[in-house]
Formats: C-alpha cells, structure tokens, sequence
C-alpha cells in the first residue's frame, strides 16, 4: 500500500523527518538500546518463510485472496448495515427526547427543587456537586467502583511479573521496547516539564478542593493530577515515580478511599437520606470547608480517579505500576 | 441568527467531519490525532451548554489521558511491526 518516497539530494534533516522517512529517536539512540531477542526472532522468521512458501504456489494464492475478497465484502456490508442500524436507532430515541431547554413535567419537579433547596440542604454553591456527592451520591459511589475494576480488568490483562518475566519472550519485548523509546532523557520534556508539572498539580488539587463552589470536582480534579503524574512519569522516568507511588501504595490509597465513601455514605444514607444526617456541619457556603461530606468524598474521589489513570499509563508502558 | 449560535453550528459540523475522518483515515496516527480534535472540540461544545464540569474532564480525559493511551499502544504495536518487517506506523 505504501508510495515509494522520494528523496531529494538537498532536503534538510527537518524536513526528511516531516515527510516521515527518519525517526529522530533512531538518531538519538544507538542500535546498541534495542537487545535482539532470539527465540522470538527465530519464530518470526519461520512465520514469514512459511507465508511466502504459501504464496508461493498460485493456487493456495489465488484460495487465499478469494477468501480475503470475500471476507472484505462481508466485512464492509456487516460494518454499512449495523451502522445504519445504529444511527436509526439514536435518531429514534432523540426524536423521543423534550427539546432542548423546553420545560417539562416530568423533569421539572425534580430540578425545581435541586435549584432552589439545593444550597440549603447540602451546602455547595455549585448545584452539581451537590447533586453528584450528596443528592445522588449512589452514583458516584458505582462510578467510582467502576474505575476501580478497570484498573484491576487492566492489571489482569497487562501486568508482567517476575514469573511470567520467567516464561515468555513476549513480556520481555514488551519491556525492551518501553526502554527503547522512553522519553525520560530527553531535556525539551525535563526542562519544560520541570515548569509545567507543579503547575499541573496545584490546578488539579484547586478543582479537587473547590469542586462544591465552583466547576470541577473529583472526576475532573482528579484526572488532571493522573495527567499530571503521566507527564512525570514521561519526562523523569518511571525510576523517579517508583519512589513514592507503587503498586502498593496506589492499592492502599484507592481502598481507604473506597472504604471511606461507602462508609461515610452508608452512615448518611443510614441514619436519614438525603443527607439529612449529615455529621459535619455545612458551614458557611462558597468556603472550602462547606459542603459537609462534599469535600471529603471529593478527594476519595479524586485519589482513586487519578490512581486509575496514572496505573493505567504504567500497565500499558511497562506492564507493572511500580514497586515489583 | 446570534454569533453564538453560527459559532456552535460551525462546532457541531467540525464535530461530524471529525466523526467521519476518523474512521476514514488510513494511517493510525492521524486518527489518533482526529480523535484528540474531536474531544476538544467537545469540550467547547459542552462550555457552550454550560456544563464547564464536563467539559474540564472532557479535556482531561478525552483529549488528555485517552489519547495518550492510544499513543502508547500505537508506539507499541509500532516497535512490533519494526522487528518484523522494518517500517514505521
């Protein structure tokens, strides 16, 4: 499928590397970073001679694309019919819905009182924390837990330890490959990183602890410190992060958080629903310690929001979160 | 017709020209970066029905941590395809 690239004698370095003919990290890095794995290069070679001793003989050739014709042709009307499917069934079900910002009786009741109880009975200027960490807390409680069995469906699939390490060629290329291209030693991303990540993490702790006055929260809060932890685990090498976050310490942290938000929410939920027996007191709102339980279930939240996503980060590079 | 609105209409026609792009694009990469566009995009759309809530973890995780994850993988599948055969994505 690939055009045959032309090279000009007089093209410079930046614009070969545009044009996609050089890898700058084949500059950078001497072929000595990438170790030859053996075994799984004697397999690959046995795989590719038996394909071309296959196509070498017209008849097999000539079964093999009639078959890859066909597959083609089922695959492209399967693909155009369920599409078709899928967008008749979304515009039936949109034409079912009230219009945008159209009142309706069914809906409004609800809102109604949201909107106008809504700061007296949970304490949070902003209308939609209170409605996710206190109104509807069950929730956010099932979402969190879903996060949490992504990481661990995650760790299932991808996690290499010393065992399989041990026993399979595959893991151990996956890991030579991480080393080959890692960026860490690049200065542009340590440099600029060294600027941007304790500005990533202030803001990202900022909407974690506003998220009852102003928008953000748990979710956002604590996506934005995941990211800010991927951009360090990208420009200082995942050496520097295994100082303080491993797999350990990411498990400990997302099951006290757990815990904690089912606890708290089932002593509410327990002793009067809605929130009525709120332990803490609300206080005054728009401070950061409002809101009551708003604020802590926040940052369980936010903690195992951003452990999920930096794990996931760590498992699809190295295949471990760290510490083993 | 308000500016706003010829604003959100010029948005939601970007919206499904990513959609399209994405899946019409041949080369990995690029529909990875389509894909970023198009949660960027989303996330101006959700500041425009005033949901900033949304559209902060529209950035974050859309734009942000799915895209890097679909990078990772891509480079991944990219030094598997290098040992076989020697090309790039």
């Amino acid at each position: 499928m690939k055009k045959e690239r032309k090279t000009k004698p007089g093209k410079s370095l930046f614009a070969r590397w545009l044009d996609g003919e050089i890898e700058v990290m084949d500059l950078i890095l001497d072929d000595t970073t990438q170790v030859r794995d053996p075994s799984r290069e004697a397999l690959k070679l046995k795989d590719t001679e038996f394909k071309e001793r296959l196509d070498a003989s017209p008849r097999s050739k000539e079964a093999a694309d009639a078959t890859r014709r066909r597959f083609y042709l089922a695959y492209t009307a399967v693909a155009v019919i369920s599409c078709i499917f899928l967008i008749g069934v979304l515009l039936f079900a949109v034409s079912d819905l009230p219009r945008f910002g159209e009142e309706n009786v069914m809906a409004d009741a609800v809102v109604k009182r949201y909107v106008e109880k809504g700061l007296e009975e949970t304490g949070a200027v902003n209308v939609v924390s209170g409605m996710i960490l206190d109104y509807r807390a069950f929730d956010t409680l099932g979402e969190s837990h879903v996060l949490f069995t992504a990481l661990i469906c995650v760790m299932i699939l991808l996690r290499i330890d010393k065992k399989n390490m041990a026993a399979g060629y595959e893991d151990y290329y996956t890991v030579l490959s991480d080393r080959y291209y890692s960026l860490a030693g690049d200065n542009i991303i340590r440099y600029s990183g060294t600027v941007i990540i304790p500005i990533i993490f202030i803001y990202g702790i900022y909407i974690l602890v506003n998220g009852q006055n102003s928008p953000g929260g748990g979710f956002s809060g604590g996506a934005v410190m995941g990211a800010g932890m991927i951009i360090f685990a990208a420009a200082f090498g995942f050496e520097r992060t295994d100082r303080f976050f491993t797999a350990r310490v990411s498990a400990y942290t997302t099951f006290v958080s757990l815990m904690f938000y089912s606890f708290a929410k089932g002593f509410v939920f327990f002793t009067g629903a809605n929130g009525l027996g709120n332990p803490i007191p609300r206080g005054t709102p728009g401070a950061i310690f409002s809101g009551g339980l708003i604020l802590p279930l926040d940052i369980a939240v936010g903690l195992v929001v951003a452990c999920t996503m930096f794990g996931f980060y760590s498992l699809f590079r190295r295949g471990s979160i760290g510490g083993d | 017709m308000t500016l706003i609105e010829l604003f959100k209409i010029i948005l939601l026609v970007l919206l499904i020209v990513c959609a399209v792009a994405v899946n019409l694009t041949r080369s990995l990469l690029q529909s990875v970066i389509i894909f970023m566009t198009y949660s960027s995009i989303m996330c101006l759309v959700w500041i425009l029905l005033e949901s900033p809530d949304l559209a902060i973890t529209e950035a974050a995780v859309g734009a942000g941590v799915s895209s890097i994850l679909f990078l990772v993988t891509l480079r991944k599948i990219a030094s598997e395809e290098d040992s076989r055969k020697g090309g790039g994505l």
